[in-house]
């Protein structure tokens, strides 16, 4: 990577860290599709369990890939502090763009933004919401799109959390079958009494293979459709922001058409007090423009992520996919084999056109 | 892995309906579910196919048409009811019985939702008889007598059908009409009769109110009840010839078993009678049959003292007769109390596994079902054409996981009826307790009898020696005698008729002990061997369904990866 100072660096990172960056992003970079992080959990947060922490390191460690893969979300400063900076550096830096952050915006911005307030609230309360939204019939399309496609995801992501919990809950009752077997087989003798025991011993093992296809399950196929659905939440934020963005730009257009207007009317009234208009005029010429640029920005970021978001859909979530299948195949193949040693055992003549007809 | 190459004709059909099964199912239809019920047709098809040209038993003396048609009629009923049925959604419960290619020996051919004997079926009889029953047909009767009150009480008869070999039997085929209560009759005469026998217990008698013994669920229930129950006795060597059965299967109209009063009643009865006893006037003399017999609620006073004895005896272990083969009951007997402790436990935790299974299953076809929609989604809001190979994926994961969720419901299905065997035992140990009390009520009656005796000679030697006392005898006294020696007499023979019972029901219980064991044992192992093959069948099957996803997936993504320089993916 160009540019950063170091070829590889190591540096110490806390999960509110990556909360942090997650959020510079956010307000950095509206249009753009931020990667997903996942879940605050306030909760689980007093469970450590290895099982969560790995879980969430290897969500966060996605979260960083998406980050740097990404042709614009790498340039910037924040992204390169996070990963860079010395522990007293990166606490400084911290603070030094939270405070700009937060005083970047001009006294007329903060009125601005008052003014946003007040006129959403008194046209909501007098039920005059000047529905100022885009026309693009195309984009239409897609925002229709991502809101289905969130609910599709949704769904199955909910499922596959379901899955996993039924597989591990299946490998436990295995697991206690295998030992009511083993006590069974106490009562009996003979022949009996060996098959039966090992009869359970295959079950214990199958057990826990299944229980460790669990989480394997949980990392490879929940994790990543629950990463997507955060994807496209975050394509929704930057849905809101375009949608924002148009408004402001909107109603600053509007602005500035009223104050022209104003301005000829005084040009011909008074030409004496037209200069303090003529300022104020090229004032909010100035802030539409802006706001235009702004607009801009997040069309052509949108626009660029939505290709990338589905081209990567296509690949990762493909490929996840095919894991899965794997995966399950994997277990499948692994559960015939394992019961399959007890055959020879138990086998009669009955037992090959049994094997026959599965094949 | 077409076997051993021996290309066996019923094998090749049964392979070509499996294939038939991977090629009819789920096409590009959504709505493919559907098929389901095909499949269980198609495979039923193939099933009973199999059947006709599978010789059922080694045995030439086996009534070829009639038993064979009935047996593969009932399959392709259940084949037929099934299809019908059963959707993609609804999961069988736990007892749902669905057909099954596999067959086990079952000579008996009980049920026929079950493809598998369903009760410790006996095989190893001396000629190839059979005695199989089906219960159908409930009808509800009005009860006779009741046209004065309105909605008056009604009850549900059965049709009983019977299709046997048993020379005792006179007929080959025939049908009554029964109501419970008439089973409970039966179960109790039987248990009079067989005392010290394993008799398998009858159906619950079902303590709710009349409202819920009309439903159909109930009725049903029961129904099938009564079969299993039919068909455990059917299959006990010693019981499927007994007199009771066959009245009860054969005689037509009203039952012509007289029913047992229950306990209550023969209290009240007993408790007339008390009085008299206790006075000693009791003109009839119980003749030593009866007295052989342990005492019910009309000898009351005996009921007492043989409770005293009981009392003494510190029963539940039966100590004061210390016979070297009582050790060995015993030790039986313990053993036994835990195989039933560790068959409850084991029952329990495979009904636990499989309920799991049956979730996984169901969670498999919601997932398939969802990833459908998704494919359909992408495909018709097709923006950008990478949205069109994402659809292929999900579609194809789709469809794998769909066929799968149903391959877990039919394992599910075919592993509970082989688990089924487990409860089945645990239900006959009750058997076992009745039979052991049996014979722990004739050694009592053995016990008291034995002290009877000895009382009566010790009366007796007094009553002789207070004769003596007087000259030349005393007329009174020797009437005493003469009538303790009478009654010396019948309660020696009652003591000789009790312990010959008692000995009878001892070796009831050993032989009775010996086939259970080694049924138990023929049972479990099938029971392992059908659960074993099912597994690995099912689990076979699912394999390959997924490896052909995988593959496919493999194909084609290895042309999208070139196409994916966007960056964004990093998922490896």
């Amino acid at each position: 990577m160009q540019d950063f100072r170091e070829t590889e660096k190591i540096v110490i990172r806390r999960f509110s860290d990556f909360v942090w960056l997650y959020e510079r992003l956010m307000e950095c970079y509206k249009g753009a599709v931020i990667p997903s992080l996942p879940g605050k959990n306030a909760v689980e947060k007093f469970r450590f369990t290895a099982e969560f922490i790995e879980v969430r390191r290897k969500a966060l460690d996605v979260f960083l890939k998406r980050v740097t893969a990404h042709p614009e979300l790498r340039k910037s400063e924040d992204v390169k502090n996070f990963l860079q900076a010395d522990e007293e550096i990166w606490a400084m830096e911290k603070t030094r763009s939270t405070e700009s952050s937060v005083f970047k915006k001009k006294p007329s911005d903060f009125m601005q933004m008052l003014k946003d307030v007040q006129s959403r609230v008194s046209d909501a309360v007098m039920r005059k919401e000047k529905v100022v939204e885009e026309t693009d019939p195309e984009y239409e399309r897609m925002k229709h799109y991502v809101v289905e496609l969130e609910e599709h995801l949704a769904e199955a992501q909910r499922h596959a959390m379901r899955l996993v919990k039924r597989q591990r809950e299946s490998g436990k009752n295995l697991a206690d079958f295998s030992k009511a077997l083993k006590l069974l087989s106490q009562c009996e003798s003979g022949a009996l009494k060996q098959t039966l025991s090992d009869v359970a011993d295959r079950a214990e093992e199958l057990a826990a293979k299944q229980q460790k296809q669990g989480l394997d399950l949980l990392l490879t196929f929940e994790e990543p459709l629950k990463e997507y659905v955060g994807i496209v939440q975050n394509i929704k934020v930057a849905m809101a922001d375009r949608a924002h963005a148009y408004r402001e730009h909107q109603e600053l257009l509007e602005a500035y058409s009223l104050k022209k207007l104003s301005l000829e009317k005084q040009r011909l009234l008074r030409p004496d007090k037209a200069g303090d208009m003529e300022a104020d005029l090229q004032l909010s010429k100035e802030q539409c423009d802006e706001a235009q640029t702004r607009y801009q920005r997040i069309v052509d970021l949108m626009n660029q992520d939505m290709l990338r978001f589905q081209e990567g859909k296509t690949h990762d979530l493909g490929l996840v996919l095919q894991n899965f299948a794997r995966a399950q195949a994997e277990l499948a193949m692994c559960t015939a084999d394992t019961w399959g040693t007890l055959l020879p055992v138990l086998g009669s003549s009955s037992m090959t056109r049994e094997e026959d007809a599965y094949t | 892995m077409m076997g051993s190459g021996e290309g066996n004709a019923q094998q090749a059909r049964l392979y070509t309906s499996t294939d038939a099964m991977e090629s009819l199912v789920l096409e590009d239809n959504p709505h493919s579910f559907l098929s389901t019920s095909d499949y269980r047709s198609a495979m039923s098809g193939g099933g009973s196919m199999v059947h006709e040209a599978h010789p059922l038993a080694a045995s030439p003396e086996q009534p070829t048409g009639k038993f064979r048609d009935s047996f593969s009629k009932g399959f392709q009923n259940s084949g037929r009811s099934h299809s019908l049925r059963d959707t993609m959604i609804e999961p069988p419960s736990y007892a749902d019985a669905i057909f099954s290619p596999y067959m086990g020996d079952d000579l008996n051919g009980s049920s026929p939702d079950l493809g598998i004997h369903s009760s410790p079926s006996f095989t190893s009889s001396p000629s190839s008889e059979f005695l199989s029953v089906r219960v159908s047909d409930p009808q509800k009767v009005p009860e006779t007598g009741s046209s004065l009150v309105p909605g008056g009480s009604s009850y549900v008869t059965y049709k009983f059908s019977t299709h046997t070999n048993i020379p005792s039997y006179l007929g080959s085929e025939f049908c009554v009409k029964r109501r419970f209560r008439d089973v409970v009759t039966l179960a109790d005469k039987l248990a009079e009769s067989y005392r010290g026998y394993f008799i398998p217990p009858r159906p619950d008698k079902s303590v709710v109110d009349s409202q819920v013994m009309q439903k159909v669920e109930f009725i049903e229930q029961r129904r099938a009840a009564l079969e299993k129950y039919l068909a455990r006795l059917a299959s006990h060597p010693v019981l499927r010839h007994s007199d009771e059965l066959r009245i009860f299967l054969q005689a037509e109209g009203r039952l012509p078993l007289q029913p047992t009063p229950d306990i209550a009643s023969r209290m009240l009865d007993g408790a007339v009678k008390l009085p008299l006893q206790l006075f000693g006037e009791t003109s009839s003399m119980l003749s030593p049959q009866e007295a052989a017999q342990p005492a019910r609620g009309r000898e009351l006073l005996r009921m007492f003292k043989e409770l005293k004895q009981s009392v003494t005896n510190d029963w539940s272990s039966g100590k004061p007769v210390v016979i070297e083969e009582d050790k060995e009951f015993l030790e039986n007997k313990e053993k036994l109390t835990d195989l039933e402790r560790q068959l409850s436990y084991a029952s329990q935790q495979a009904e636990t596994w499989v309920k799991g299974q049956q979730e996984v299953g169901e969670v498999m076809g919601n997932l398939g079902l969802t990833f459908i929609k998704l494919a359909k989604f992408e495909t018709e809001s097709t923006i950008v054409p990478c949205q069109r190979v994402f659809a292929a994926d999900a579609k194809r994961t789709a469809t794998a996981a769909v066929k799968a969720s149903r391959f877990y419901r039919e394992s599910n299905a075919l592993s509970v009826k082989h688990l089924d065997e487990l409860h089945e035992y645990l239900g006959l140990m009750q058997a076992l307790h009745s039979a052991f009390l049996d014979r722990n009520n004739a050694l009592i009656t053995v016990q008291t009898l034995t002290t009877d005796v000895a009382t009566l000679n010790k009366q007796i030697e007094k009553s002789v020696a207070a004769s003596s006392k007087v000259f030349g005898g005393s007329k009174s006294q020797n009437r005493k005698t003469e009538e303790l020696k009478e009654s010396l007499k019948n309660t020696d023979e009652a003591y000789q008729l009790s312990h010959k019972q008692y000995d009878q029901i001892k070796d009831r219980n050993k032989a009775e002990l010996k086939r259970f064991d080694e049924e138990r044992n023929r049972d479990f192992m099938n029971m392992l061997q059908g659960l074993i093959q099912t597994q690995v069948g099912y689990s076979k099957k699912m394999a390959n369904v997924w490896t052909k996803v995988a593959e496919e997936a493999a194909g084609s993504s290895n042309r999208t990866s070139e196409a994916s320089s966007s960056g964004f993916s990093v998922l490896n």
